[in-house]
């Protein structure tokens, strides 16, 4: 079942779902798509950005914030709303530009879903000599296993989840800290720092500093 | 982050790696820490409702007829003991303590910095310390005998039965194991003395960090066959024990002492912080500096600062600025040098932060760079400069935190009247002692 944002749903896009053969609901909230959440949780979310930007960014904003797991996410804008899309990077996965031609955005959503779905289901997530349980919460490098905090597995499974990846430090406190956190910005180098240590020297380069711009996990994904 | 997910990373924890026993940790007003041990399974428990217990048992705590109070534990605080037994491991997590009511209980160290900690916050500001900590290790102690060093070594020696090498290693691969990043480590000037200097983190971590820290240090020597102290002053003769706090403000990414334009690289705002703490030093050196002891590592000629002045390269001063490697705005900040690692750090860290922020709320002005030694220089000449000193005991150190109202907002009521009584009684105590120094001198003579 595909989250549709906003309520009524846009004519043109509840059309082409209809005709793809698409199960979806449109919500006005955050509240709304709780409380309307299949159980097998949402396969993706549609949010229409052309008519109420501020609100469409609002809401996925949220959106990341509260699911547990990473729900897919294509975004609709108009062509003069490109500049939009800096900075956000983090709150979409895929966007089409809209007038949209149905055909095109059956294709996005298809390659979208299809994407992610193997990545999310998983239980394990592994790199290297890095092994993470996502059940069980226990973590383990060369077989032995890694005593974090809290805060620290997080951000260790957030990265070893988007392997390659650069991550800036404002990026990094959004996703696994949410917004309220007191410690700043520079918590993230802390607890890097200390997730380095733990990993121990020899698995420490898994976690690789971008120069004057934060962080990434494992090797470039453009480098061999 | 939810509050049940950190709940349910926490019970499940316990559950895989078969922890025996959950300490709760906290800290009284005198910055002792205190433990109270639950079974995992009264940790789901703990962990929502809080565990209640007797405050009017731990010093500085409740008062007899409001007795009970609440133990919250901070569950991102939460971590295996890495010095107990392998086969029935332990863990620990702070906690905030809370009335009944689930209001902050005022004579909770922790709150009090949790309280200034937000307040920053509030204007976009987070406070980041590094403190290097100073500590000896002796010889087992033996009753009515005078400590024996563990080693003879100096200022960064590397001895060839390097016993004290092995411990610290040992020590900071523990830290580590706790989170706790240690940035350099070396054998200090004094016989037995060592130094540990702490990468920067928030400051309520680092007031954690420094609960552990000395319990860390305690439990290897300890298990080695050593004592550790962090007695400001063990040994006539040889320099003390001290805590220099490395202080900075950060904006988001930005540290907000760091001026490209301004040629000691400071900003306006760590200009007046910097005022700030200058002016209120000597209110808050009772917390800083909290035991007889303290003052008699704060004499001229080991090292430690008497005077009230700052500079960017003299250590006699009461506050350093240093110079930032390779230029790196980050690295910008100023080191309070005054503290001695045997205070409370969530009052001591609480105070500073009240005391720099004074000077930027009020916008004080910064007095010049005093880059003389300061020790070399007549009392009438500093006086004529303007220059002041810091308490010489406990007991004048006391009298001024007695005037102080910044330090009373800052401490809160219950905290401040309990620790001016409590600490007026230790100088009572110690006033009515009579020293070797007094019978040596006296007893044959007079």
């Amino acid at each position: 079942m595909l989250l549709v944002f906003p309520d009524p749903a846009p004519p043109e896009l509840a059309r082409t779902l209809d005709l793809g053969g698409s199960s979806w609901k449109a919500v006005s909230s955050t509240a709304d798509a709780g409380a309307h959440e299949p159980d097998l949780g949402w396969a993706g979310t549609i949010v229409d950005a052309t008519t109420d930007p501020e609100g469409a960014w609002a809401f996925l904003r949220a959106i990341r914030k509260q699911a547990d797991e990473h729900l897919p996410v294509i975004v609709l804008i108009g062509g003069a709303q490109l500049t939009e899309l800096e900075h956000r990077h983090d709150l979409f996965d895929e966007f089409c530009l809209s007038p949209f031609h149905p055909s095109e955005l059956e294709a996005r959503l298809q390659h979208l879903l299809s994407g992610d779905a193997a990545v999310v289901s998983s239980d394990m997530v592994e790199y290297g000599a890095l092994t993470l349980n996502l059940e069980t919460y226990q973590a383990s490098i060369a077989n032995k296993p890694l005593d974090m905090t809290y805060m620290e597995y997080e951000l260790l499974k957030f990265l070893a989840q988007n392997p390659g990846k650069v991550f800036t430090r404002e990026i990094l406190l959004s996703r696994v800290w949410g917004y309220e956190y007191y410690g700043g910005a520079r918590t993230v180098d802390v607890h890097v720092r200390r997730l380095r240590a733990k990993l121990g020297e020899e698995h420490a380069a898994l976690i690789q500093t971008v120069r004057s711009v934060g962080y990434r996990f494992g090797e470039s994904r453009w480098e061999s | 982050m939810s509050i049940d997910q950190h709940r349910e990373y926490v019970l499940r924890s316990v559950e895989e790696r078969g922890v025996r026993l959950v300490r709760l940790w906290f800290t009284d007003v005198l910055g002792n820490l205190k433990s109270l041990a639950i079974s995992p399974a009264e940790l789901d428990n703990a962990l929502t409702d809080g565990m209640t217990f007797d405050g009017s048992s731990i010093d500085g705590f409740s008062r007899v007829q409001e007795a009970d109070v609440l133990a919250i534990p901070d569950p991102d605080t939460f971590e295996i003991v890495p010095w107990g037994d392998r086969k029935e491991p332990e863990a620990r997590v702070f906690c905030d303590i809370h009335n009944l009511d689930g209001t902050p209980f005022a004579g909770d160290p922790r709150q009090v910095l949790r309280r200034h900690m937000k307040a920053a916050h509030e204007m976009g500001l987070t406070f980041y310390v590094a403190p290097d900590i100073e500590f000896f290790y002796f010889e087992p102690l033996v009753p009515g005998e005078a400590p024996v060093p563990i080693d003879q070594g100096g200022f960064f020696d590397l001895t060839t039965n390097d016993v004290t090498g092995e411990l610290r290693k040992r020590t900071i691969r523990t830290l580590e194991q706790m989170g706790i990043p240690v940035e350099y480590s070396f054998h200090e000037d004094a016989p037995g003395q060592q130094e540990i200097d702490l990468r920067h983190t928030d400051a309520l971590t680092m007031a954690d960090s420094v609960m552990t820290f000395r319990l860390a240090v305690r439990e290897i020597a300890a298990r080695n066959g050593a004592h550790a102290t962090f007695m400001p002053k063990p040994l006539e003769g040889v320099q003390g024990s001290g805590m220099h706090v490395h202080l900075s403000l950060f904006e988001g990414d930005n540290n907000a002492f760091f001026d490209a334009d301004d040629s000691y690289n400071l900003s306006a705002k760590a200009k007046a912080f910097m005022a700030g703490l200058l002016r209120h030093a000597p209110e808050i050196t009772a917390v800083t500096n909290q035991t007889v002891n303290s003052y008699k590592r704060l004499v001229p000629g080991f090292e430690a600062p008497v005077h009230l002045s700052w500079a960017r390269n003299n250590r006699s001063g009461l506050i350093r600025v240093p110079i930032a490697k390779n230029d790196n705005p980050l690295a910008t900040r100023l080191e309070y040098r005054s503290p001695d690692p045997a205070c409370n750090p969530y009052l001591a860290f609480s105070l500073m932060l009240a005391a720099g922020m004074k000077g930027i709320e009020e916008g004080y002005i910064l007095p010049d760079e005093a880059d003389a030694n300061l020790f070399e220089i007549g009392d009438e000449v500093l006086e004529q400069l303007g220059i002041g000193q810091l308490p010489t005991s406990l007991a004048a150190a006391l009298e001024t935190m007695e005037r102080s109202t910044l330090v009373r907002e800052a401490l809160g009521e219950h905290i401040y009247e309990w620790f001016l009584r409590s600490k007026r009684i230790e100088w009572r105590d110690y006033k009515t002692h009579v020293s070797a120094f007094e019978r040596d001198r006296y007893l044959t003579s007079l």
